[in-house]
């Protein structure tokens, strides 16, 4: 990837993050690290192109362990956020659902 | 290894898949700063990983395939299964160990890569620039760091590690690690072919600073630790992300990389230690400073007597801290509050930022019991409307509600912000004996003369509160 573009992509996705989360709510800031780490989970598909491309069987071996780890991030990740933020409920909601 | 399809097509779909990934987790991230529209934020974003991982199987020229399928099953088998099982009070050294393994997962990356230009292999070698191995290098570093780093803290909050380790020139030892790892790692980049031996040294080391940075950190500062991995982790797959030219980490990883910087300096702050306080220097190494003496004694009241207290007040403000979810009283505390509610009571809880393991923490814990989250208010929100109150209700916490924060200079939680608890006009401190807090520091709101102790386990008290206030009728 051309060095300059990947830079401006850099900046961007920073300034991405930063105003994504300087408006999070205080009430939210367990799940929303939760889902942060769920979202560098995407380490999976680099870990499955390291060990695609291994050839040795040490390089397999660590490109195993590898798209292990990724794959715990990713599917643990998402399980923990899911929980937690499916049972954020206002007071009106319980009786909407009920009735 | 022939493909499913043409070699440029299958690239061109797998970049075209990347950009959607990369808008799908932003707006996912977006979706998660509203608690009511949370939910499907992580949808979205699950969303996006899917098909991330999907177009990945197309890459042009791999192999390995039943590995891959193998080790994706075995990890994200063992990932979903203790996701689904753990306890909500557990979930800050849950989110630490899923992050170590993204962390993990960054350095096996970067040592595959290193070791392919350790073995010098034509492709790799003249694919690689300096550039592209510093990034390598500089990824494997922080992701292995992050990597132990985590599981050290996912051991301390789980128990498994019960003390913190710490001896005289603990900082030196650590600074000649950093040095020697980046020493090495230099070589790594400025020689061409690097003898493997250098590289698992290198690994080695970082592996070794993730250890001995987080062992002296004790548990009520680990929070703002796992934070600062997350981070680590976010800008490791991100280094990695140049390295294999992936988009979709970059972003990703860059993304996470900065909400969790920002992150862990809002916790930081919230605790009221600076980020270098944290990781340099144990919590209350020093000798405690003299503090103001306490004047007055603990007055104790009958559950039932505070019941009726509650029963007729018109405002009720309760502060619920780790405490309460150690003794598992969040329903009851819920019930007794449902109660009061329906007395015409006006109800608030009002949570700090450190109360419960992780900021954030007790929000989820009290939405397990079922609390709508309009009636929980963050401290800013709440502060004010203590003067106002007839009762505030202190369920398990301590140090947050300590007004020596604002008063005593000579305290080591001077000038942290706390709830102002001690304005309301009655005060009751629901606690199980009359020791000190977490951080052993003396309450003076305990001994306030508007302030009646009532002792017992947390639950069992709440439970003898709904049994006074429904006796009235």
């Amino acid at each position: 990837m051309e060095g300059v573009i990947a830079l401006y992509i850099v900046m961007l996705a920073a300034f991405a993050g930063y105003e994504v989360i300087a408006r999070v709510p205080v009430i939210l800031h367990t799940p929303l690290m939760s889902g942060s780490n769920f979202v560098h989970g995407i380490v999976l598909v680099g870990a499955m192109v390291a060990l695609g491309r291994a050839d040795t069987l040490p390089e397999q071996i660590i490109g195993f362990i590898g798209v292990v780890l990724g794959a715990g991030n990713a599917v643990g990740g998402y399980v923990v956020t899911e929980r937690m933020l499916q049972m954020f409920k206002a007071s009106g909601q319980k009786k909407k659902e009920s009735a | 290894m022939q493909g499913l399809m043409p070699d440029h097509v299958a690239t061109l779909a797998i970049d075209g898949s990347y950009l959607l990934v990369a808008f799908l987790f932003i707006m996912g991230l977006k979706a998660m700063s509203s608690p009511v529209k949370a939910r499907r934020g992580i949808v979205v974003a699950g969303a996006g990983m899917l098909i991330g991982t999907v177009m990945s199987f197309l890459y042009p020229g791999m192999g390995n395939f039943a590995l891959m399928l193998a080790a994706i099953a075995i990890g994200g088998g063992l990932a979903c299964w203790s996701g689904r099982i753990v306890a909500m009070t557990d979930m800050p050294q849950m989110i630490a160990l899923y992050n170590g393994m993204g962390g993990g997962a960054a350095a096996a990356i970067a040592a595959v890569e290193l070791l392919r230009m350790a073995a010098a292999q034509p492709e790799a070698a003249a694919a690689h620039g300096p550039v592209v191995t510093a990034l390598a290098a500089a990824g494997a570093f922080i992701g292995s760091v992050s990597f132990s780093g985590s599981l050290i803290a996912f051991g301390k909050l789980q128990g498994l590690i019960k003390r913190s380790f710490r001896f005289q020139g603990q900082q030196v030892v650590n600074l000649v690690i950093v040095a020697a790892t980046l020493a090495i790692g230099a070589s790594l980049v400025l020689t061409a072919h690097s003898a493997m031996q250098t590289v698992v040294l290198f690994f080695a080391l970082a592996l070794a600073l993730g250890i001995t940075m987080t062992l002296p950190i004790g548990g009520a500062d680990m929070p703002v630790v796992i934070s600062l991995y997350n981070a680590f982790t976010g800008l490791a797959v991100a280094f990695e992300g140049f390295v294999l030219e992936n988009a979709a980490m970059i972003i990703a990883g860059i993304v996470v990389g900065s909400a969790g910087t920002l992150l862990t300096q809002l916790m930081a702050k919230a605790m009221n230690r600076s980020l270098g306080n944290v990781l340099f220097s144990g919590f209350g190494e020093g000798p405690v400073a003299a503090t103001e003496g306490v004047s007055g004694a603990l007055k104790p009241i009958e559950a039932s007597d505070a019941g009726v207290m509650m029963a007729f007040a018109q405002k009720v403000i309760v502060i619920p801290g780790y405490g309460m979810a150690v003794a598992q009283a969040q329903h009851k505390v819920w019930e007794l509050c449902q109660l009061l509610i329906d007395k015409g009571v006006m109800l608030r809880f009002a949570i700090h930022p450190v109360a419960g393991r992780m900021p954030g923490h007790m929000n989820v814990l009290l939405a397990e019991a079922g609390v709508p989250y309009d009636l929980i208010s963050d401290l800013d929100e709440i502060n004010a409307e203590f003067e106002t109150a007839d009762v505030a209700l202190v369920i398990g916490a301590n140090d947050v509600v300590n007004p020596v924060a604002r008063t005593d200079k000579g305290s080591p939680i001077y000038g942290m912000p706390i709830l102002n608890a001690d304005k309301a006009r009655n005060v009751l401190v629901v606690k199980r004996g009359q020791g000190a807090g977490f951080s052993g520091i003396e309450n003076h709101l305990f001994y306030l003369d508007n302030t009646r102790m009532v002792y017992g386990d947390a639950q069992k008290v709440a439970a003898e509160l709904i049994h006074a206030i429904k006796a009235i009728g």
